[in-house]
């Protein structure tokens, strides 16, 4: 649970401010709702890391692939797989 | 072992682990902090490529290893007064308290439910405002700015049936818990990538100076763990002990300034028991005055009495890098991780459960 997994925002869902802002990441395919808070210059079609629902830097898009595709065979990914997450219908 | 080509950049796994043969002259005891780091080293095999003067030695940093057995009771509790929705990160379920797991409460009715990020635990309060939703937060520096973003958001919200059991531990008090230990072994740090990508690097330039010590801020990978090995090395070879960043490409030196800032918004620095361990001074992180109201030790009052760890597990001599998992009497035997004696052997990042799922001789003795 302790490591940050990269994805890559494909929209915006929700501004209510400046700095209260959700988006949806994909993970090789896999789409959540993160929050965008701590990375207020990120924009649709970055990659970011995204730790526990939120991001918390962006990275670059060759290394996001060669992470996501490492954490992957380690198994770090299954953590999005929550089976109680509550669904989110945004 | 795997094959040196089913690593991502072999040619530079291999060169690395040439050229620490070549350097090392000493023998080194080198910790990593990190549990995923823990993971990779184990998983990927990199232990048994090493030069045998280098000996890895495993840190404490896995949340779900050093919350102690009291925090565990704690949120058991919580779990099993009516009306109440206790929310955990997965890992945390199978963790023994004093009497039970979070699993064992949940199996005996009480509402326990796994999410995946404490702010679907504030979605969740919004959808059953009736009930009390409480989040078990717990982790390191990397979790703490999703911890306190959840209260932020709650408050933002007016929500008033949210709050968090918070748990938060630091890493540089350990360390230096770590190294004034009389018993201490340690000639070198890996520090955790995710870890100073929140922090940045400020609060590790103390520390290697006035323990004299090399610390390197490391990612995850097999490439990563070898270079962060290799410049440790180097480092000690040559009598230095400086912070170096290994893991740029995720870390700055000032960190994250927005996450920064909601950790000071919402927690303060306390005291804080480590599983193992002990208390370590300022080492934890507590909701602060202003957001008081989302403190869930305040909010119910919660009094349970201190609860003394299973005297049988020798998980702290571990995690200050004394012994190895394997030196545990009851390491698969008595404890294995279908039914865990103590936290390391619970997570997959705790050093125990490495050991017992990837380690060669074990898996022989299979
Ligand atoms: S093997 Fe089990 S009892 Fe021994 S130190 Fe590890 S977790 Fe504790």
């Amino acid at each position: 649970m302790c490591l940050a997994i990269p994805g890559k925002i494909i929209a915006i869902t929700e501004q209510l401010d400046e700095t209260f802002r959700k988006g949806k990441v994909s993970f090789g395919g896999i789409l959540k709702e993160v929050s965008l808070y701590m990375v207020p210059e990120a924009k649709v079609g970055d990659y970011v890391l995204v730790h526990v629902g939120v991001a918390i830097n962006i990275v670059d898009e060759e290394e996001a692939k060669l992470t996501f595709s490492y954490l992957k065979s380690m198994g770090e990914v299954e953590e999005l797989d929550t089976p109680d997450s509550i669904k989110n219908n945004s | 072992m795997k094959f040196l080509s089913e690593y991502r950049d072999p040619e530079l796994v291999k060169e690395y682990i040439q050229e620490l043969h070549r350097i090392t002259t000493k023998n080194w005891t080198l910790m990593e902090i990190c549990g995923g780091q823990t993971h990779s080293l184990v998983k990927n095999g990199i232990l048994d490529m090493l030069p045998e003067k280098i000996t890895m030695v495993h840190g404490p940093g896995c949340p779900v290893c050093v919350t102690s057995v009291s925090v565990i009771d704690e949120a058991v509790w919580l779990a099993e007064q009516p009306n109440h929705i206790l929310c955990s990160f997965g890992d945390m379920l199978r963790v023994p308290g004093s009497n039970k797991s979070l699993l064992e409460a949940k199996a005996a009715g009480a509402d326990v439910r796994i999410l995946y990020s404490p702010l679907e635990a504030v979605e969740l309060a919004k959808q059953n405002p009736t009930k009390e939703v409480i989040f078990f937060a717990v982790g390191f520096e990397t979790t703490a700015p999703a911890n306190a973003l959840s209260v932020v958001h709650a408050a933002q919200q007016s929500i008033l049936n949210y709050s968090i059991l918070a748990s938060h531990v630091l890493v540089p008090p350990a360390m230096e818990a770590i190294l004034s230990d009389e018993a201490n072994v340690i000639d070198a740090f890996l520090a955790a990538g995710h870890v100073c990508t929140i922090m940045g690097l400020e609060e590790y330039y103390p520390v290697a100076a006035k323990y004299k010590i090399p610390i390197v801020v490391t990612g995850f990978e097999p490439v990563d763990l070898l270079q962060g090995i290799l410049m440790a090395v180097n480092q000690l070879e040559k009598e230095e002990y400086k912070v170096e960043n290994q893991y740029s490409r995720a870390v700055l030196r000032e960190g994250n300034k927005m996450a920064k800032d909601t950790i000071q918004k919402v927690f303060s620095i306390s005291d804080r028991v480590w599983r193992g361990i002990g208390s370590i001074p300022q080492s934890g992180f507590e909701v602060n005055e202003r957001y008081k109201l989302y403190n869930a030790r305040l909010k119910f009052h919660i009094d349970i009495p201190f609860a003394e760890e299973n005297k049988e597990c020798i998980s702290g001599d571990i995690m200050k890098g004394l012994k190895k998992p394997k030196q545990c009497p009851n390491f698969g035997s008595k404890c294995k991780p279908e039914h865990p004696l103590g936290a390391p052997m619970v997570s997959s990042e705790g050093a125990c459960a490495a050991y017992y799922h990837y380690s060669s001789d074990t898996i022989a003795q299979q």
